[in-house]
């Protein structure tokens, strides 16, 4: 008690300074999380009506104005909030891409013309589905325009988490942006049952996998006596002899890391979730969520638990493996899109832990970009999947998608590039993302992961290829589903994710130069 | 007392917590178990603080109540939500997405 006591009493007597913040460098996250407390009070105050023209326009100027400074901030490389924020190159690239992927994400949300109904979304996530006040808000045109101020808090989360530099902010900002995921994965419109049931499984794992997640936070903090990633680092050289907590700390903070990149074995709830949630929150996690916790896995890995690295990479090492072969095979037997695309992205995840693995400077800069071209892929599929309907909704079941090309080149046509670019075909991104992490890896030894890589690409390549062979060599059935024509926000979203996807695999030298620009992460 | 009995406790809290999540049927069972595991982690932050000699970990445990709060307020909003569609409040029923 003595030891505290005189602890505190030193503090007090020490002149008090203000912390040190760089508010600009921290002005993406501050602009996009003020925007979402003004989007709540929105919520409060606008008449129902106008609710969302005024939600749309606060949304899509947030971010706009945070892409702004994080263009701005370009070149930046500095600590700030007391060591709690670090504001340099890896971070300005994820937050970058983080805010144009949830531009196109907005406005898959905000789009109305393809559901009959209304938006993708629940009219009241309250009441009962199917249930005659569900009809009546229905036939209304009510909207839950509360999915906005959620859209943002999750951003917010989602900007910070590859920002943190100490394990106490990146824990808030882990559940910052999942607590609001959790509750936008129940709110679907059709098939609400499957929606809520995703919800309450997205929940409870990932209530379950954060709370391993500040176990070892506690761990490393009784290890080193700081939160701070810096000064866990510097203690793991200063006693590296007392590596029990550390081990017990690293693994479990790795448990709650890993369960947000959907790495196996911590991959059962993706797709579940994937399939139930509504279509452009399906494609807006998959995307931003990957891009976010894996650069909060990069940081602590790197930064961190740099010291620890003969222990960690072992452990990575089959994760990996595990995560591209177990993804690649299980969605060959995958019948319903949306799951299909689920376990491909739990193997895609197994391709950026290539990259992650190589520990160098080129393994950080090819896995950046390996997510910004998986993330536009990503939301461009998503965005296709919403447009294929039938009567029901949402067409996911494969065979419904026989002989599509027939009824619509384009959107077949777009989709196979798609289907492509995540196989790794060259004249995509996804064939430079790839080559770029397998380089890497070769380079610092981890042949053997290559390997494997490209097994596991191969396998994959077949499932991808499948839904291509689906859509233009079988005939269409009467059950096959028709594509529906989308508002101009759809089709913005798909024609800018379906640019940047060609224009990654042949043009791929000024964002390669972007990543490579980059550098490391600042200590 | 020495502080790094609390830290023991915290595990036995924790391992109490991660076993109900894996064996609890119901939903708000679960859910509480889960409270158990953030706040054994709240225990040993504490115990760590004391023999640290800082107050980060104490700290820390504020920050991780309110998380904890905000984690009440969504989870019970999905339990109940499920409990009105299913009138059931078992985790085990909802099991329309599989393979």
């Amino acid at each position: 008690m003595s030891a505290l006591a005189t602890a505190v009493v030193s503090e007090t007597e020490t002149l008090f300074t203000a912390p040190g913040i760089n508010y600009y460098a921290i002005a993406p996250i501050l602009i996009i999380f003020g925007a979402a407390v003004v989007s709540v009070l929105v919520e409060a105050f606008v008449p129902r009506r106008a609710r969302r023209p005024v939600q749309l326009v606060i949304v899509i100027g947030s971010v706009l104005a945070a892409l702004a400074v994080v263009i701005d901030l370009r070149g930046t490389r500095l600590i700030t909030g007391e060591g709690a924020l670090a504001i340099d190159g890896p971070t300005l690239i994820m937050q970058g891409t983080l805010l144009i992927i949830a531009l196109l994400a907005a406005f898959l949300m905000a789009e109305r013309s393809i559901d009959p109904l209304g938006d993708a979304f629940a009219p009241r996530a309250s009441a009962l589905p199917g249930s005659e006040d569900e009809q009546e808000f229905t036939k209304r045109g009510y909207l839950q325009t509360e999915i906005w101020p959620f859209f943002l808090l999750a951003l917010t989360g989602m900007l910070a988490f590859p920002a943190a530099n100490d394990l106490l902010m990146m824990f808030v900002a882990l559940e910052v942006m999942s607590l609001p995921l959790y509750l936008l994965a129940g709110m679907a419109r059709r098939r609400r049952l499957l929606s809520q049931e995703a919800a309450l499984k997205y929940f409870v794992l990932g209530a379950f996998s954060s709370a391993f997640f500040l176990y070892g936070v506690a761990m490393l903090y009784g290890f080193s006596g700081s939160v701070s990633l810096v000064a866990i680092a510097d203690t793991l050289t200063a006693k590296p002899s007392e590596a029990t907590l550390v081990a017990v700390g690293m693994a479990m903070l790795l448990v709650g890391l890993l369960f947000k990149v959907a790495a196996v074995p911590f991959h059962q709830w993706t797709p579940d979730v994937y399939q139930g949630a509504p279509t452009p929150i399906t494609g807006f996690m998959a995307a931003t969520v990957k891009i976010a916790a894996f650069g909060a896995l990069l940081r602590v890995l790197y930064v961190g638990l740099g010291g620890m690295r003969w222990d960690w990479e072992p452990i990575l090492w089959i994760i990996a493996a595990l995560t591209m072969l177990v993804g690649s095979i299980i969605a060959i037997t995958q019948t319903d899109i949306k799951r299909m695309l689920a376990y491909s992205s739990i193997a895609q995840a197994g391709f950026i832990l290539i990259g992650v693995l190589a520990v160098s400077p080129a393994g950080l800069a090819s896995a950046l970009f390996y997510l910004i071209a998986y993330a536009f892929t990503t939301i461009g599929a998503f965005a296709v999947i919403s447009m294929v309907r039938d009567a029901s909704g949402e067409a996911t079941h494969l065979s419904k998608w026989a002989g599509l090309s027939k009824k619509s080149p384009l959107v077949a046509a777009i989709f196979s590039l798609f289907m492509l670019a995540l196989a790794g075909i060259p004249l995509t991104s996804g064939f430079v993302g790839k080559f770029g992490v397998f380089t890497a890896a070769i380079a610092s030894g981890a042949t053997w992961l290559v390997i494997i890589g490209v097994v596991a690409s191969v396998i994959a390549a077949f499932f991808y290829v499948r839904v291509i062979v689906i859509m233009y060599f079988s005939d269409p059935t009467p059950d096959t589903a028709s594509v529906v024509v989308p508002s101009a926000f759809t089709t913005i979203a798909l024609a800018a994710a379906a640019t940047v996807t060609i224009v990654l695999g042949i043009f791929p030298q000024p964002v390669i130069e972007l990543v490579n620009q980059a550098g490391v992460f600042i200590r | 007392m020495n502080p790094s009995n609390y830290v023991v406790l915290s595990a036995v809290l924790f391992s109490i917590g991660a076993v109900g999540v894996l064996v609890r049927r119901n939903a708000i069972v679960v859910f509480m178990s889960v409270e158990l595991m953030l706040n054994a982690a709240n225990l040993a932050f504490v115990a760590f603080a004391r023999m640290n000699g800082n107050l980060d970990g104490q700290v820390v445990a504020f920050f991780v109540m309110v998380v904890a709060a905000a984690e009440v307020v969504v989870g019970l909003a999905i339990i109940v939500t499920i409990f009105r569609t299913r009138r059931s409040a078992s985790i085990d029923e909802p099991n329309l997405l599989k393979f």
